[in-house]
């Protein structure tokens, strides 16, 4: 059966191929910075399973050693330059796209074939993790297209891999490292905590204000968290099921459903989420990391609102 | 009498990002405040921190992609996909990520939430689309506003990712949803959730898709 693991030696080599190139390049001036960080990834990748808890935590800690000593540099490896890039543009013209959509169209066909056909009983992929899986895959077959097609230097896929990496730089962990820190607070009990804080400050008999607090708690605790899957169940546990369905009878699914998406309107806005709002700045390079936040507030807002209203008039 | 110690890992998270120091350092302090004074003993706080590290791995599996997308703009695919637009008449940049919208909103309700993304999609493609479509209705871009609509097309892939997915029965949020709500004695079928996450997705729909056509008016006004 083909696993997660398999996916993540495939991530290995990336990362290690990473780092051999980092340590080579004389033009980056912190190149061993860049070579140590994306090699303990490398490690993390192939050999994180086997390591104890600890000697994961002190990886993890070299990472952030690295990090935040500003041992990372930004490398540039030789490309095409723009003028380069129109011409070739012009020359490989519409084809280009396509095996830029053999990994969507990998994933998509091959998860509906696995999941609708008889593929889905052949057990070849691990269950919860088929789309990946075939993310895998399609990045593999685009690989093997483009090599064969553009004919690019041997080492090309590397260096141009490297670059789009250095460019990311530390935000590419912070997501992992978030959800590490997501697991300490639960084990401290921090949500205990802040739902005892929320639970506290309901009033009695006005449904209307119950629904506000369960749903801007869930946001903002979203906020802190940078994640629903963390407030979600400090939230339900401390208001949405005591008050709203207790005693207000609500609809639990109602309740369950919407509050959820409640804490979705605070993913929106928060550094905390890396993956979603800090990585793609750095991926396109903006020069604000808050880039993509700033800009989704404006929907956040009144998406919470309606949440707040979704839930008071459809829940009772 | 609850330990409110507990939440200075919380007061280090916003002092830390509000002073700009490296994320990385504010998260790991936050949990070592947070562990330490919730009384773990360090190498417990350092170990649990590694477990759930290790846990999340497939996270950053994503980034298997970046190859064969650096590779495709080597060779001009950002270019590529800019000509397109040029060519296509009546694309707005509004219109295109209301398209890609509606498009992550529907892959993501069919449960396809990895078919698209920042790294696969948006970079190479839904980002520098967007940029030339704003460029040929509005001229060159300022500094600022490209900002703008590259952050736009960021978001636009992040909201129709989020209020898409939830209408996914086998979706993780979903089952989470489920499993809070059995442990307290409600029995609750993904179905019975997944279908109250289409009220929001239609509001979502309309929220932030009339923000891209208002922000596809406020790019073309004149003389400023």
């Amino acid at each position: 059966m083909i696993t997660l693991q398999w996916l993540y030696i495939l991530a290995g080599i990336a990362f290690t191929l990473f780092s051999l190139m980092s340590a080579f390049d004389r033009s980056n001036g912190k190149r061993f910075g860049n070579a140590a960080f994306w090699g303990l990834l490398a490690i993390s990748f192939f050999f994180g399973g086997m390591l104890s808890d600890l000697a994961n935590g002190v990886l993890v800690l070299l990472l952030v050693a690295i990090a935040g000593l500003g041992l990372l540099g930004r490398s540039d490896p030789p490309t095409t330059t723009l003028e380069e890039r129109l011409g070739l543009s012009e020359r490989f013209g519409n084809k280009l796209f396509l095996p830029a959509l053999i990994i969507p169209i990998t994933a998509f066909a091959g998860t509906i074939l696995y999941n609708y056909t008889v593929f889905g009983g052949s057990g070849l992929f691990e269950e919860r993790w088929v789309t990946l899986i075939l993310l895998g895959l399609g990045v593999l077959i685009a690989l093997i297209v483009c090599m064969i097609w553009l004919r690019p230097p041997l080492l090309a896929p590397v260096e141009e891999g490297r670059r789009l990496m250095d460019s990311i730089g530390w935000a590419a962990v912070l997501p992992q490292m978030l959800a590490a820190l997501g697991a300490v607070f639960a084990l401290a009990g921090v949500g205990e905590v802040i739902g005892g804080i929320a639970g506290g400050i309901i009033p009695e008999d006005s449904i209307f204000i119950a629904v506000l607090i369960y749903a801007l708690g869930m946001a903002l605790f979203t906020m802190i968290m940078g994640n629903a899957f963390a407030a979600f169940p400090v939230m339900a546990a401390a208001i949405g099921i005591p008050f709203l369905v207790v005693d207000y009878g609500g609809n639990p699914a109602v309740i369950g459903a919407i509050g959820m998406l409640a804490g979705f309107c605070g993913t929106l806005m928060t550094p905390m989420a890396a993956n979603f709002n800090i990585v793609p700045a750095a991926l396109l390079e903006l020069k604000s990391q808050y880039g993509v936040i700033r800009m989704q507030i404006a929907t956040a807002i009144p998406l919470l609102a309606c949440n707040i209203l979704l839930i008071y008039f459809l829940a009772f | 009498m609850p330990d409110y110690l507990v939440l200075s890992g919380i007061l280090v998270v916003v002092v830390g990002f509000a002073l700009k120091l490296n994320p990385l350092l504010v998260v790991t302090l936050a949990a070592l405040a947070t562990g330490l004074l919730g009384k773990l003993g360090l190498v417990e706080v350092i170990s649990a921190f590694g477990a759930a590290f290790n846990d999340n791995r497939y996270i950053s599996v994503v980034w298997i992609v970046l190859p064969v997308i650096g590779l495709l703009e080597r060779y001009g695919l950002q270019q590529r996909a800019r000509a397109v637009i040029e060519t296509i008449r009546g694309a707005t940049m509004g219109r295109l990520l209301l398209l890609y919208l509606l498009f992550r909103q529907v892959t993501a309700a069919l449960g396809l939430t990895s078919v698209a993304g920042h790294a696969q999609t948006v970079r190479p493609l839904v980002a520098p689309m967007a940029e030339a479509a704003a460029e040929k209705t509005h001229g060159d871009l300022e500094e600022d506003e490209r900002e703008q609509v590259l952050g736009m097309s960021a978001a636009t892939d992040n909201v129709g990712l989020f209020f898409g997915e939830d209408i996914f029965v086998a979706i993780a949020s979903i089952l989470l949803i489920q499993g809070v709500f059995q442990s307290y004695g409600y029995e609750l079928t993904p179905l019975q959730l997944s279908v109250w996450a289409i009220p929001t997705a239609i509001c979502a729909f309309f929220i932030h898709g009339s923000r891209l056509l208002m922000f596809d008016r406020k790019l073309r006004r004149p003389g400023k």
